[in-house]
């Protein structure tokens, strides 16, 4: 028979008190609490007088507006839109086209940033030179001019649709944007998908299971041939059978401009190279502030072993560097998902261009949209901090730090 | 940025003050010295300032007329240059006194904005620019053009509604200013410019072969401009909307800028009691007798105005069309001073 110990009684209120309270006890919780009720008190007042004052000036109030028809149209939709749909498809639309921007542009930047930075570091002259000057350059110039500069270049440099630059007669670059074939689901179409899905699963599996072996086992299976076959090989067999799972549409020069096949907008090129290719110099020198914080004993040791200068780096240098790096990293993930807002002096329709803009100036109801605008930026950016957060906590537990 | 300030502005004033709508713009005005006057960021012809930072233009004659009227010194304007998705903010708020940035007159902006329309400055009517070497001569012709658009705009629903309706497809791209719309269409970003046509010959003469570009026939929508004014002041209201028919008058009854002084000498008793000589219009209005007088001298009647700012005597050229006095086969008509 086993004595166990004696839970202790629960101590909320003791919690409570040390919490709130501090040293003051009791009577500090009676003062956050009073504090706390004044500032509710103070925002209630605050909102029910901008209502009334509002209602006064017959200004509209409320969020109804959201239900009404735009009657605009917006040249870069990821969902269907049409000019006779509701603000709220609007301002899904504007934050569906700033996510995508914030995405592409953080991927890219990312790895500008880290060959950059790994240039920088290079103990080649010319290379390292090449990252100086570029950081050097690029930090140096204000964002806006650089979004004016890739999009006036590139527009300036392209030809009109009717001159277009052809790419083995399949895709056409002009300043109406790169137009390319797009793919039109055929016959065979669901088997392809499914035996694509299936492949990818099983390779997880199988590098999964691999992986297992070498950690636990220190057994080296090599997975690659089978993974290859599983990935491509599968798909194109299913093809053979079921016939060709899509055709493509070709683009057609037709009037004005082309029909058919999808198309990428100039304004949304500039934009993802401007950003990314800035937030990249930034990224740049995290990167190298981090791998330089990895003590050079660690380098002289992978070298000792008789790794190559890449594989140190990838192996010991670059993991104990995401510790330093990850903080400030999410930090220019959060501006350049930020600076993407100033797509609309070129003309890219972001949700601050269509949403706190054009909508914004039909409905005249500033306080809602700037709100909800402030609020869903707000949304991003928390949650970019918190699934960075994650990752950093996993590199460090990694580590055993 | 100036938009999430002018929220802020207006979610405040909104949110502290008692009573936001007081009948005390002309108090106000007189206790400040200056007239808030919101204009455009730049259009030739309706508001625009020279290298030197002196404001032109039509829309700007009218903040120098309500200055006039006021101050008998038509400079005592502060002039604030807003975009078109700024304006109404800008109004609302408080930062400026009077709107004056040819803006049209619709129903939803006379009711949901908390704000007035005072009259009609100029009718327009919303059109389209090409460059001529698309050899393109009418409006119905443009099924798959790209389009540039200024964003904040009547224009921009207007082309929706014109597109759908003939059932043709269209690219918008719509930017934040005017001048940024101008340089994209200039770029060959897209195929055609809209905007109100009085914009479009204005526009034109920014680009740099005008003559390469050729406005289409088609008037596509209604365009009434005119300008706007808070809502809860009936006397500031009264001031602005008369300030218009005084200059629309002048025209009528031959009063200008050169002979307003000889005129109001005359023993013509409607002269008399529209210069201020016979009764005291202009006190009930809160203004002076000579109200007219001071307008007149500050811009001229409203022909002078249109002469000057877009019509013959102005690079723009534009015909009186519908902008002319209603005795003269145009729309301009303004209530009797008695």
């Amino acid at each position: 028979m086993s004595t166990e110990a004696r839970k202790p009684p629960p101590q909320i209120a003791l919690k409570i008190r040390r919490v709130l309270g501090g040293k003051a006890g009791w009577n500090g919780v009676a003062v956050q609490f009073a504090f706390a009720a004044i500032l509710g008190w103070i925002g209630y007042e605050i909102v029910s007088n901008a209502r009334a004052n509002l209602e006064n000036q017959h200004i509209a109030a409320g969020f109804g507006f959201l239900r009404n028809n735009a009657g605009f149209d917006v040249n870069q939709t990821l969902i269907s839109y049409t000019g006779s749909d509701t603000f709220l498809r609007v301002f899904v639309v504007g934050l569906l086209n700033t996510l995508v921007v914030s995405v592409v542009g953080i991927v890219f930047a990312t790895l500008i940033g880290f060959i950059v930075a790994l240039c920088r570091l290079s103990p080649n002259w010319l290379l390292s030179r090449v990252g100086e000057i570029y950081v050097e350059l690029i930090r140096n110039l204000p964002l806006l001019f650089q979004i004016l500069f890739w999009y006036l270049a590139v527009l300036a440099a392209l030809p009109n649709p009717r001159q277009s630059i052809s790419l083995l007669g399949v895709a056409f670059i002009s300043n109406r944007g790169l137009v390319i074939p797009s793919p039109v689901g055929g016959s065979g179409l669901e088997p392809f998908l499914a035996m694509l899905a299936l492949g990818i699963v099983a390779s997880l599996a199988l590098r999964f299971y691999a992986r297992r072996a070498l950690f636990q086992e220190g057994r080296m299976i090599r997975i690659w041939p089978t993974v290859l076959g599983l990935l491509f090989g599968l798909p194109l067999a299913t093809m053979l059978v079921s016939g060709l799972p899509f055709t493509f549409q070709l683009p057609q020069l037709k009037g004005f401009n082309f029909a058919g096949g999808s198309r990428i907008i100039p304004e949304f090129v500039a934009l993802t190279l401007a950003l990314s290719t800035y937030t990249a110099a930034f990224i740049a020198e995290i990167v190298r502030a981090g791998i330089l914080s990895v003590h050079k004993g660690q380098m002289e040791a992978g070298a000792s072993l008789g790794l190559s200068r890449g594989t140190t780096l990838r192996l010991i240098v670059v993991p104990q560097a995401m510790r330093v790096i990850v903080p400030p990293l999410t930090n220019q993930y959060l501006n350049l998902t930020k600076n993407s807002s100033l797509a609309v002096a070129i003309g890219y329709p972001d949700l601050v261009s269509v949403f706190a803009g054009t909508s914004l100036s039909q409905t005249g109801q500033a306080i809602e949209i700037i709100a909800m605008t402030m609020g869903i930026y707000l949304l991003i950016s928390l949650l970019t901090s918190a699934v960075m957060s994650v990752y950093g906590w996993r590199v460090s537990r990694s580590l055993g730090a | 940025m100036k938009r999430v300030t002018l929220a802020l502005t207006l979610a405040l004033a909104a949110g502290l003050s008692a009573q936001a709508a007081d009948a005390q713009t002309l108090k106000t005005v007189k206790d400040r010295g200056m007239l808030s006057c919101g204009v455009s960021q730049g259009l030739p012809g309706f508001s625009s300032p020279d290298d030197k930072g002196n404001w032109t233009g039509l829309d700007v004659d009218v903040c120098k007329a309500i200055a006039g009227a006021i101050f008998n010194d038509a400079t005592k304007v502060k002039y604030v240059p807003l975009s078109a998705k700024d304006r109404f903010t800008a109004l609302q708020s408080g930062e400026i006194d009077v709107l004056s940035r040819n803006t049209t007159w619709t129903i939803s902006r006379d009711t949901s904005l908390g704000a007035n329309f005072t009259g009609v400055t100029y009718y327009d009517g919303q059109g389209f620019m090409v460059k001529k070497s698309l050899k393109v001569n009418s409006a119905l012709e443009l099924n798959s053009a790209s389009v540039c658009v200024q964003t904040g705009t009547t224009t921009e629903q207007n082309l929706a509604d014109y597109f759908k309706a003939n059932n043709m497809k269209y690219e918008v791209i719509a930017f934040g200013t005017n001048d940024e719309t101008v340089k994209a269409y200039e770029a060959g970003r897209c195929d055609v410019f809209t905007t109100d046509q009085s914009g479009l010959y204005a526009n034109r003469l920014k680009l740099a072969n005008p003559n390469d570009h050729m406005v289409l026939p088609e008037i596509i929508s209604k365009e009434p401009l005119g300008p706007m004014v808070r809502h809860g002041d009936d006397q500031w209201f009264d001031i602005v909307k008369w300030t218009l028919f005084a200059m629309v008058t002048a025209e009528e009854l031959g009063v200008s800028s050169k002979n307003v002084d000889e005129k109001a000498k005359l023993e013509n008793p409607e002269l008399k009691r529209v210069l201020g000589t016979d009764g005291n219009f202009g006190e009930q209005l809160g203004l002076t007798k000579d109200w007219v007088v001071r307008i007149v001298k500050a811009v001229g009647n409203y022909g002078e105005v249109f002469d000057r700012n877009v019509g013959a005597g102005s690079p723009l050229a534009i015909n009186r069309g519908l902008n002319n006095l209603w005795n003269k086969g145009g729309l301009q008509y303004a209530p009797p001073i008695r």
